[in-house]
């Protein structure tokens, strides 16, 4: 059943201990006596509140932009849109304060865009919008490049067959394209939503820090590092408890095998369609 | 600082992902700055380090936690040290998480109380310099503020948030002058501040005055009536069992000697 070498267990250990051991040793130090209180505090809710408001609005525009992004970038045989490819991992790798100085000079009161809006009279920093704006800069990637890989890997024959078969192009993506992508999207919107969640440098430098308007739970955390350290602990528990739920989710969505999916493989043909 | 591990899939390490940002923010031990003769101040700093190299025992070899404030000034007094900036309350936890450490310089009192309260500082903390808090503009001023008073009613203000010293001080000072302060970002850093006064995104912003005196021609500084009154101290004092004693001994005296005459070029005041 087991089709690896044994010898893959010892790394295996070391990995799951290199991660769990810094984990462990927080929950060990978090003081959960003060967690109710710090959770009944205006400050706390305002940032739990204000981090699921943004995250879920910066999944829902991951996934408007994000899916059909990295079908064109899989699909394509146009050379320059391969090359978008290495673009779309740059958010990925820049360090998020400087994806936040990024935003500034582009969308800042006097960034290249910014000073056009700023002139309409429209300004997005220190609003809640630039918190969505920075979290989705920071997040797309992750849907785009998981499920790249995963739309080149399957599904280019099911939907030539359906475009044969007279499908237009745009009942194939939603047919044939999205539910065999199914798994893939589902991880790729939760590794978004948990970068979004702990979205920090990009959102401090770009959008600032207001209770209930900017400042979400990691930099409320951040925060309160400066006065309590162990509190700044416990409430990062909650940060954590709130990605937990969100990847087991969607672990659960992607591992089980989605009906349409195997009835498509197995007829091993499109006649449904 | 959270960006090292990033093709992650698992649900752990989705989780340590998220959990980065709270732990104890890593230091760079390597950040000793190469002060090359060119970006010395003026004459009165180059004396001070030649004052410094002359004294013995030495400071080479000292590693020496300072607040961020300090990164370009301290270089100046003692160049041959091993300095970890970063904000102060940040260098308390490394130093509370056992950080081999000689020397601690915090910005601010709060945070040299932590550290002496934690156990990890040997002897009394000595005040080598103190700063005090102006108001900045972008260079145009184009929202016209004209000091610490109604001119910033409705202007983007931004300030540091209460948590940190800068706030703290801020928040006393508002208190004092009866002045009611409605900013549109409480930042966790004074430099988060300055950064969003120069790139023009806040019309106005509080910081200290060395922070307006690094920024120069970008920002119009108006000072704040009351503030000098008020000032914030710089505390230096030796960590508990410093590998390097000796050193730290006489990096200490080179801060609180000679260090003062380069402390002021960068807009610190005397220590009082």
């Amino acid at each position: 059943m087991n089709h690896f070498p044994r010898w893959a267990w010892a790394p295996f250990a070391v990995g799951i201990a290199f991660l769990a051991v810094p984990i462990a040793a927080m929950f060990a130090r978090v003081p959960w006596s003060q967690l109710p209180a710090l959770l009944a505090s205006d400050r706390s809710r305002d940032a739990l509140r204000l981090s699921l408001v943004t995250c879920f609005s910066t999944t829902v525009l991951v996934l408007v932009l994000g899916v059909p992004l990295a079908l064109v970038i899989a699909r394509s045989s146009l050379r320059w849109v391969r090359w978008l490819r290495t673009l779309v991992t740059v958010p990925m790798v820049l360090p998020p304060v400087v994806a936040g100085l990024a935003l500034l000079v582009a969308l800042g009161r006097r960034g290249l865009l910014g000073s056009h809006l700023h002139a309409w009279g429209i300004d997005i920093g220190f609003t809640t919008t630039a918190v969505v704006i920075a979290q989705t800069f920071v997040a797309l990637p992750y849907l785009v490049v998981s499920l790249e890989g995963a739309l080149r890997s399957a599904g280019a024959r099911y939907e030539a067959v359906a475009a044969n078969l007279g499908a237009s192009p745009s009942r194939v993506f939603w047919h044939v394209t999205v539910p065999i992508a199914a798994p893939a999207i589902a991880s790729g919107t939760a590794l978004s939503f948990a970068r979004a969640l702990g979205e920090f440098g990009a959102t401090l430098t770009f959008a600032g820090s207001l209770q209930g308007t900017t400042r979400t739970l990691p930099l409320e955390i951040y925060l309160l590092r400066e006065s309590d350290s162990d509190l700044a602990l416990a409430l990062s528990v909650v940060l954590i408890a709130v990605a937990i739920i969100i990847v087991a989710i969607s672990t659960k969505l992607s591992s089980r095998p989605t009906s349409r999916t195997p009835s498509i493989a197995s007829d091993g043909g499109l006649n449904h369609v | 600082m959270t960006t090292s591990v990033k093709k992650t899939l698992t649900t752990l390490t989705l989780a340590a992902l998220l959990a980065a940002p709270l732990a104890a923010c890593s230091h760079d031990d390597s950040t000793t700055p190469e002060t090359s003769p060119t970006t010395a101040a003026t004459g009165t700093s180059t004396d001070a380090t030649d004052n410094s190299t002359k004294n013995t025992p030495s400071t080479a070899g000292a590693v020496v936690f300072a607040a961020a404030s300090l990164s370009e000034v301290f270089p100046l007094i003692a160049s041959d040290v091993d300095y970890s900036f970063d904000g102060s309350s940040g260098l308390v936890d490394q130093l509370k998480g056992g950080a081999p450490a000689d020397v601690f310089a915090s910005a601010d009192k709060a945070n040299m109380d932590k550290a002496v309260e934690a156990g990890v500082i040997d002897g009394n903390p000595v005040m080598f310099a103190t700063n005090y808090l102006v108001l900045v503009t972008p260079a145009d001023n184009p929202a016209s503020v004209t000091g610490f008073d109604s001119s910033l009613d409705g202007r983007r203000l931004v300030v540091c948030a209460a948590e940190v010293p800068c706030g703290a001080a801020t928040n006393r000072l508002a208190e004092a002058q009866d002045v009611t302060l409605k900013p549109v970002s409480e930042e966790s850093s004074v430099t988060d501040v300055l950064g969003k006064v120069t790139s023009g995104e806040a019309d106005a912003g509080i910081v200290y005055v060395t922070d307006a005196t690094r920024a120069g021609k970008d920002v119009t500084t108006i000072n704040i009536a009351g503030a000098q009154d008020d000032p914030n101290t710089y505390w230096l004092a030796k960590v508990t069992g410093a590998p390097h004693p000796e050193a730290a001994d006489a990096f200490i005296a080179a801060i609180t000697g000679p260090g003062a005459a380069t402390l002021s070029t960068f807009g610190f005041g005397p220590a009082k």
